[in-house]
């Protein structure tokens, strides 16, 4: 499965540890909020990178007081038409001001990357062949919004009124 | 009326180019129709029965002459020469081939239209009172704040994929005309203990399976803070409805299961939490932008009483009938609001032709100020007609079938399409529709009955909000046979209620006579003509209608 970070392919050197099983020593690892906020300690004090895979249903406000210590975030789309993701992005990113690598997974498609770009992901881990094409044409499909995002472009409403677009 | 500006222009041809690729991509497999539905929604695609369906937003009901010919334009070119007014000021297509409707999205883009979040778990077109900017009750014109509603809620980059639909209205008179309290959010424009007019918000409205009557969560949120609140709100939604069941998923399941103190409480939380950055900014420039374009049109001083109007009602026995039942007050002297009935003898309600459609484009044109409005009763309506100009304007009407006279009684029914059109009807809805219609098809006995709002749904969606009808005609299937379950005593306006199931179920032909008991025991009962039918159900209770409902034998 293709990782594209700014929409471009990158290697993922990433592993999602289930529940159950065991840490290896060393490399990157993400773990469910559940694990992470039960042995939270033990793994910050491994120094190695940590990160952490919320479901559609967690509280992104757990993490607050360790963000700086995160390295990754991944948010998970169960479906592609379970839009929960796209507020915890925002929480994480325009509310508690997150500034480490956040990653959409699960069923994450052509269709949405442009939403998902704009909710501040900066990495996709994505179902698709040519995936560093579809991003592209996804993501370039409109050119000015009505909106705020976590992407911090200036909104039509804005715009109309002489800020700058971003 | 709103125009667009460069920006508006753009974003609707964007949609429109993004659209043609989806479906070229769905033509050609490499989408699959598993992917492809919530993008064919979002873009108010529909796959019906017979055919594509396609539902065309109207923004609060507001159209000019230029896009009501487009209307028709599509209806004559696209699909079988007629389209359908809903409820929810749209207008529907149901005979559009999937491989032209990018053809018909960038018709609708030529003049200023969209298909955008018409169908789908968005945020739907916002809509409104009917009569805003003519009515003489209301505060201030609820218009600039619809169309800032549609702005912000267009492709929401965090609302796109809620759990169910989401359907907002606004209105800023005491009567309400836009049912306000069953949408997911209602907003009544109201002012403050220092006469600052901004809006209380009810949210949980809504009908379907499980009809619910908004509650008001907030009293009182300033128009600078109002968008701010909305997402407030939308997001504790998003986050908290439920997604197990879709049944159960509407924002009024939250607010009833969480408590409609909690769910204050949560969206209150949610509000105190945004910080600076969060806010949605909308400058006061931009306020007055589009609040500018709603500026009252240029109205003549005419006298109160219009000879022409008066001469030719002593003359036209059917132009006073009409002028009784169609017109409302305007608040400019010599001024009337025109409603334009679309629902003559045994016609699906809100169904016109391209023909009819070009007729009150012309009228509107030439009579009207360039506007037109779509009611939520599905019917169109000039706002702003010179009394002189009505004679004028009736015996035009006429011609093409559409002076029913009729704006607000009996056979001025709501229906769904029901069974003829919809794949998830469970009995017809038009027909049953067609069957009152001729029962009171004497105009002398109907105007006797006065104001009575009957409104059909062939589904528990409830499409045809028969929830809210002051009797409502619900299609169920029992083995196969359609049955018709009555209920009495819903109401949409400013005392929004859910009417209560009557009884049993009726067969189709039983409806009929059914309803003429009930209407025969109101005539019995009622306190002289001026106590409408609703009200002498509020003072004598449910009992005396049932016995006549269900007195067959
Ligand atoms: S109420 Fe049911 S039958 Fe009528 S249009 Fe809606 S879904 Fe179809």
């Amino acid at each position: 499965m293709p990782l594209l970070k700014d929409g471009k392919e990158i290697t993922d050197i990433w592993t999602f540890v289930d529940d159950e099983a065991e840490l290896s020593p060393g490399g990157c690892f993400t773990v469910s909020l559940g694990r992470f906020l039960s042995e939270q300690d033990m793994l910050l004090a491994r120094n190695e990178d940590v990160g952490v895979r919320l479901g559609p249903a967690d509280d992104p406000e757990l993490l607050k007081p360790v963000l700086d210590r995160l390295n990754l975030i991944e948010v998970e789309f169960p479906k592609y038409t379970d839009g929960r993701g796209y507020s915890i992005a925002n929480l994480l990113r325009r509310r508690f001001g997150y500034e480490g690598e956040l990653r959409a997974v699960g069923e994450v498609l052509r269709d949405q990357l442009g939403f998902m770009e704009r909710a501040g992901f900066d990495q996709v881990l994505m179902q698709a062949a040519d995936a560093e094409a579809k991003y592209a044409a996804a993501t370039s499909e409109f050119t000015e919004v009505y909106q705020a995002n976590a992407d911090d472009r200036a909104t039509i409403f804005e715009r109309r009124h002489g800020a700058r677009e971003q | 009326m709103y125009r667009y500006d460069q920006f508006d222009e753009q974003l609707v041809r964007e949609r429109a180019a993004q659209f043609r690729g989806q479906v070229e991509r769905r033509l050609s497999g490499e989408l699959k129709e598993d992917h492809f539905k919530p993008l064919r929604l979002q873009n108010g695609v529909y796959l019906q029965l017979h055919a594509y369906m396609l539902r065309v937003a109207i923004p609060y009901g507001q159209l000019s002459s230029r896009k009501m010919r487009q209307l028709a334009m599509i209806a004559d070119t696209y699909d079988k020469g007629y389209g359908h007014f809903t409820t929810r000021q749209n207008i529907q297509y149901n005979w559009v081939a999937l491989k032209n409707i990018p053809d018909v999205l960038d018709k609708l883009a030529d003049v200023e239209m969209h298909a955008i979040q018409t169908s789908g778990n968005c945020i739907r077109n916002t809509t409104s009172d009917h009569l805003a900017g003519a009515n003489a009750d209301e505060l201030e014109d609820p218009r600039p704040w619809c169309e800032i509603i549609r702005q912000w809620s267009t492709i929401h980059p965090e609302f796109a994929f809620l759990p169910r639909k989401f359907k907002i209205a606004v209105t800023a008179a005491a009567p309400d005309r836009a049912a306000i309290k069953v949408h997911d959010i209602g907003l009544l424009m109201k002012p403050n203990a220092n006469g600052e007019v901004g809006f209380e918000v009810f949210v949980g409205g809504g009908l379907g399976r499980t009809p619910h009557v908004g509650v008001s969560v907030r009293d009182w949120v300033s128009k600078g803070e109002l968008l701010s609140y909305l997402e407030a709100i939308m997001r504790v939604y998003n986050r908290f409805g439920r997604r197990d069941n879709k049944f159960k998923a509407r924002i009024k399941i939250l607010v009833n299961e969480t408590g409609p103190e909690e769910f204050t409480r949560l969206v209150e939380e949610e509000f105190a939490a945004q910080g600076p950055k969060e806010k949605v900014v909308l400058p006061d420039e931009e306020v007055a932008r589009i609040m500018a374009y709603f500026a009252p049109p240029e109205f003549e001083d005419l006298p109160e009483v219009s000879q022409a109007f008066e001469r030719e009602k002593a003359r036209n026995e059917g132009f006073a009938r009409w002028a009784r039942i169609n017109l409302r007050a305007h608040r400019t002297p010599g001024y009337a609001s025109v409603h334009i009935s679309l629902k003559p003898q045994g016609v699906a309600p809100g169904d016109a032709t391209g023909e009819q459609m070009r007729v009150m484009a012309d009228l509107a044109e030439q009579y009207g100020m360039d506007d037109v409005r779509v009611a939520h009763e599905q019917d169109i309506v000039l706002p702003h007609v010179k009394m002189d100009d009505l004679p004028a304007v009736y015996a035009k009407l006429v011609e093409h079938r559409l002076a029913t006279a009729n704006a607000g009684l009996i056979t001025d029914l709501i229906a769904c399409p029901g069974l003829d059109y919809c794949n998830l009807a469970n009995a017809r809805s038009i027909s049953v529709a067609n069957d009152i219609q001729a029962e009171f098809a004497d105009a002398d006995f109907e105007e006797e009955i006065g104001k009575l709002h009957v409104n059909i749904s062939g589904c528990i969606n409830a499409c045809g909000h028969h929830h809210v009808g002051h009797i409502g005609v619900l299609g169920v299937d029992k083995k196969g046979e359609e049955f018709y379950q009555i209920t009495l005593g819903g109401r949409a306006d400013e005392k929004a209620a859910i009417g209560d199931i009557a009884g049993p179920g009726l067969r189709h032909e039983e409806v009929r006579p059914a309803f003429r008991r009930v209407i025969d025991k109101y005539l019995e009962v009622r306190n002289g003509k001026s106590e409408t039918f609703i009200e002498v159900l509020e003072r004598l209770g449910q009992e005396p209608f049932k016995e006549a409902l269900y007195a067959s034998a």
